[in-house]
């Protein structure tokens, strides 16, 4: 059980990493978002609950911890998210298409 | 009614979150119990986003289908997310597109936006009424309707059952 | 088994750590605001993970609560930073 937990928990791990490698070589803020919320969310889900299955005395409080990383994550990527476009931050010259500028502008003219 | 539905889930929820982070005995319940019902009074006003649940037995079995949805979404989209970090060319091809929601109640269409930012390669980056417009990492069509299809449609029947 | 299962553990925290490490490079270099709260989130998430390996090494399970707040704490952080950029704060 008690290995089972901890392999868990090093899957987790290097997803927390993958995370912020992907934070580090991204083009520019909506990828880099992308690639810390996901890996990083399912990272600490998978962290937390092998620990919580390591010494089960703990697992309520940290399905709590799980549940609230959970809601607060995506909740804040999408503010920030909505901030940088709002602020005027571009996407990267890769990107193909952006159809939230373009009906802000046709909002302006409007 | 709608009103004391609301009022009641959320003293649920208050006292559950209570119980778990003290130590149960009798005394610490009473109590807990106690304020957790004079702050869902309180607040009575704007919990007006408790109102949408569905309290019946089709909406209980499919929140618990669509949590297994969800886990199984949430482990694809880490998985491609790691596939893309490692890859030394970093194949991605992003852009904003635009999708339209079937939902009408406002509790769905935040539980929509928080699963699509969850899900493979696509976040949610502002929502507009029944817009919304999504950070895509990897575009592979152009209009609105086949956006819907490819992004929306796994939870939104799910969430339609759930939250109407 | 379990004295490998010990080993994996810390394996485990030394990765998170160095998760750490790569994002401050990103806090560090990041052009825009927004760049450096999103390393700065990031940062938070694996400190979480820390805290916990931390507390279930020394066994007390108040650290657990510290990490609550602690996850609590990041969030209204990140959630302010969005409003200050929109220009609503």
């Amino acid at each position: 059980m008690l290995f089972i937990a901890s392999i868990i928990s090093l899957l987790g791990a290097l997803f927390l990493f993958l995370g912020s490698m992907g934070v580090l070589r991204m083009p520019d803020v909506y990828n880099r978002m992308q690639a810390g919320t996901k890996a990083t969310t399912l990272g600490t889900m998978m962290t937390l609950l092998g620990i919580g299955l390591a010494n089960t005395a703990w697992l309520p409080k940290i399905l709590l911890l799980i549940l609230f990383v959970l809601f607060t994550n995506p909740i804040s990527s999408s503010a920030l998210a909505r901030a940088a476009h709002f602020s005027g931050i571009k996407l990267t010259d890769r990107s193909i298409r952006d159809n939230l500028a373009d009906d802000k502008v046709e909002e302006q003219d409007a | 009614m709608r009103r004391v539905k609301a009022l009641i889930l959320s003293y649920l929820i208050l006292t559950g979150l209570w119980l778990v982070l003290s130590e149960v005995t009798r005394n610490e319940f009473i109590i807990g119990s106690l304020v957790s019902a004079t702050i869902s009074l309180i607040f009575s006003s704007r919990l007006a986003i408790l109102e949408n649940v569905k309290l019946n037995p089709k909406a209980l079995f499919c929140s618990i289908k669509f949590i297994f949805v969800f886990l199984r979404e949430l482990f694809k989209s880490a998985i491609d997310v790691a596939i893309r970090v490692l890859s030394p060319s970093l194949p991605i091809n992003p852009g904003i597109v635009k999708v339209r929601t079937k939902l009408h109640s406002k509790l769905g269409r935040i539980v929509l936006a928080n699963s699509i930012t969850l899900t493979p390669g696509t976040m949610t980056v502002e929502a507009k009424g029944e817009y919304l417009y999504i950070h895509w990492i990897d575009i592979k069509s152009d209009d609105i309707e086949s956006a819907t299809v490819a992004i929306v449609s796994t939870f939104e029947k799910h969430l339609e059952v759930m939250y109407g | 088994m379990v004295e490998y299962a010990y080993i994996i553990f810390d394996i485990a925290y030394y990765i998170s750590l160095i998760a750490i490490l790569l994002s401050f490079i990103r806090f560090y270099l990041g052009p825009t605001a927004a760049d450096r709260v999103v390393a700065l989130d990031v940062i938070t998430i694996c400190g979480i993970n820390l805290i916990i390996q931390i507390a279930m090494r020394a066994g007390r399970i108040v650290y657990v609560d510290v990490a609550l707040v602690y996850a609590l704490l990041s969030f209204l952080g990140v959630i302010s930073v969005a409003r200050y950029l929109e220009g609503g704060l």
